[in-house]
């Protein structure tokens, strides 16, 4: 537990050495506020609500959480920092959370600076707050859940390049698998059972459940079993690939 | 303290590391010899426990590397191969990095990041980010890193390179003023690195162990082993060369010119002591020798010899 902690406040400051935090956070609020005032008819809709704000979260994640994720075990394994890492007296397990709550808490420190939007819809009518924290609650298990699948991709290659685009391409399959785009190649071949199943791994059909205010505990395991199946799947792949 | 069982490492079909078995005491300090591609890294990475044997295993302080790898890892100071640290880091949060996750915090943290800071010298870098430091410097934040929680095994994967010669003997000090308390492996292709701190070393080429003896009875298997280096006023001509091969324990005279000038190397018979028998020689017959010297052996030699005789590493082998 210690040494989850002293690795992840390790991996935090890492964020804020560079620019990459800061250029993280500014694209992701100014796209928010793109996608929101523009695209999603903030003002036009007239209602006092956050909708068209999170509508967008899982568009600008497919994009922006492979930037987050790519590097944490891809630069490890290039500048051969993983050596000096993994031979410290450390399990894999606490290695693999430290980096991965870092990157979380990065993310979910992104999202609360969303905090103008919410001031803006709360002076300009009266919301429903509970669904607006219920919304940034999936909207941060959403990110959790991309991430746990970039860090996996990340243990995988060297190359950040190859960790981005795999990341942000397999979540965007399994963001859309519920939408009809990818359910239209399952249609009038695939079992019932088959098409129920890729809609169900949808993040898209989890995030909006919730964005409408009910936290099911179903969505809950759903997010919550992702990140571990992931996490898992990321100890293992280190522990295979970092000698290459 | 250290004992390495048996460790073998397979790379698909290529052995990088073949049945290599060897122990380090306290007070030892094992040079790790071998050209590039021989299986030392491979080695010292399997005793550190980043890499899995494929069999075999290392014993660190009575806790197995495979069977109790956290423990055996706090036993354990190590300096990866090229010195690896966090570049946007500095040394300062880097050591303090370290020290938390060796298990010291607040006071006591401070107290060893300070010694150790002391100890290899690097106060005056500690403020900036590591990617702008020199070579020379990462590599000793790498050591410091190594040396922070006072290890019982040191295991350093070329600790002077990209060292200037000062920085050089400076930790060629440091690592023999803690030799007494520690086993320390150090790999290293300076072969005088070795003579310099190490009591013992083991020369390894193709993944397995060729020679293992202390530096001295590894330089006596050399031929200039008490080989006799003769120069004299006017040169050598070809009868003096004559005579000296003629006397019964030489077994060969080459002539050499070097920065000392011209002379002879006499090459004993068998390692025995010849000068002796030169210098009675040369006073027989009225000879003005300027300078005589007896070589101890070169460690150079020996390492040629050793690794030459084995067949060139395969192209794979090199690339790994």
């Amino acid at each position: 537990m210690r040494n989850i902690l002293t690795i992840f406040r390790r991996e935090l400051a890492g964020y804020f050495a560079t620019p990459l935090a800061y250029v993280f956070i500014v694209i992701f609020l100014v796209m928010a506020g793109i996608l929101t005032f523009f695209v999603g008819n903030f003002f036009e809709r007239g209602q006092a609500d956050l909708q068209p704000f999170f509508t967008f979260h899982p568009w600008l994640y497919v994009v922006l959480i492979p930037a987050l994720s790519m590097r944490l075990w891809a630069e490890e394994r290039r500048s051969g920092t993983i050596e000096l890492f993994l031979t410290l007296p450390i399990r894999m397990t606490e290695a693999v959370v430290g980096k991965f709550l870092a990157a979380w808490c990065f993310a979910g420190i992104a999202l609360a600076l969303t905090f103008p939007f919410w001031i803006t819809v709360n002076y300009l009518g009266r919301p429903d707050n509970g669904v607006i924290l219920a919304s940034y609650i999936a909207s941060w298990l959403m990110a959790g859940a991309v991430l746990a699948v970039g860090a996996c991709i990340s243990a995988m290659t060297k190359n950040q390049v190859i960790a981005f685009v795999v990341t942000a391409a397999l979540v965007f399959v399994l963001t859309v698998s519920g939408s009809p785009i990818l359910l239209g190649l399952f249609q009038g071949w695939a079992p019932e059972w088959l098409i129920r199943g890729v809609t169900q791994m949808s993040f898209l059909g989890h995030f909006s459940a919730i964005t409408r205010g009910v936290i099911d505990t179903r969505d809950l395991v759903y997010f919550l079993s992702v990140m571990i199946a992931f996490l898992g799947a990321n100890a293992i792949l280190v522990d295979l690939e970092k000698a290459e | 303290m250290l004992e390495i069982r048996h460790l073998v490492k397979c790379f698909g079909p290529l052995v990088a590391v073949d049945d290599v078995s060897f122990t380090v005491s306290q007070g030892e300090a094992l040079g790790f010899l071998g050209p590039n591609g021989a299986g030392k890294s491979t080695t010292m990475k399997m005793i550190t426990g980043f890499l899995a044997p494929s069999s075999g295993t290392a014993i660190i302080c009575g806790c197995d590397i495979a069977t109790q790898p956290v423990a055996a890892k706090k036993h354990i100071g190590y300096l990866p191969e090229g010195a690896p640290a966090y570049p946007d880091m500095t040394p300062g949060d880097f050591l303090d990095f370290i020290a938390h996750i060796r298990g010291f915090s607040g006071g006591e943290a401070k107290r060893r990041i300070g010694r150790v800071v002391e100890m290899i010298k690097i106060a005056e870098v500690m403020h900036q980010p590591i990617e702008t430091l020199s070579k020379g410097y990462r590599r000793r934040v790498g050591v410091a890193q190594a040396l922070l929680h006072d290890p019982d095994v040191l295991i350093l994967d070329e600790p002077t390179d990209g060292l200037d010669p000062n920085q050089k003997y400076e930790m060629r000090k440091i690592i023999t003023a803690m030799r007494p308390e520690k086993a320390i492996i150090i790999s290293t292709h300076l072969l005088e690195e070795v003579e310099a701190v190490c009591s013992r070393a083991i020369i390894i080429a193709r993944g397995r162990v060729l020679a293992d003896g202390t530096p001295t009875e590894l330089a006596e298997r050399s031929r200039h082993h008490n080989a006799v280096r003769v120069s004299m006023a006017g040169g050598v001509d070809p009868n003096i060369r004559a005579e000296m091969a003629a006397l019964p324990g030489v077994a060969a005279v080459e002539p050499v010119s070097d920065s000392e000038g011209d002379g002879l190397i006499v090459f004993p018979r068998g390692g025995r002591p010849v000068v002796a028998e030169i210098a009675d020689l040369a006073r027989g017959r009225g000879w003005t020798i300027t300078s005589l010297r007896v070589e101890r052996g070169r460690l150079d030699d020996v390492f040629r010899e050793i690794t030459a005789a084995q067949p060139e590493p395969s192209p794979i082998a090199a690339a790994a």
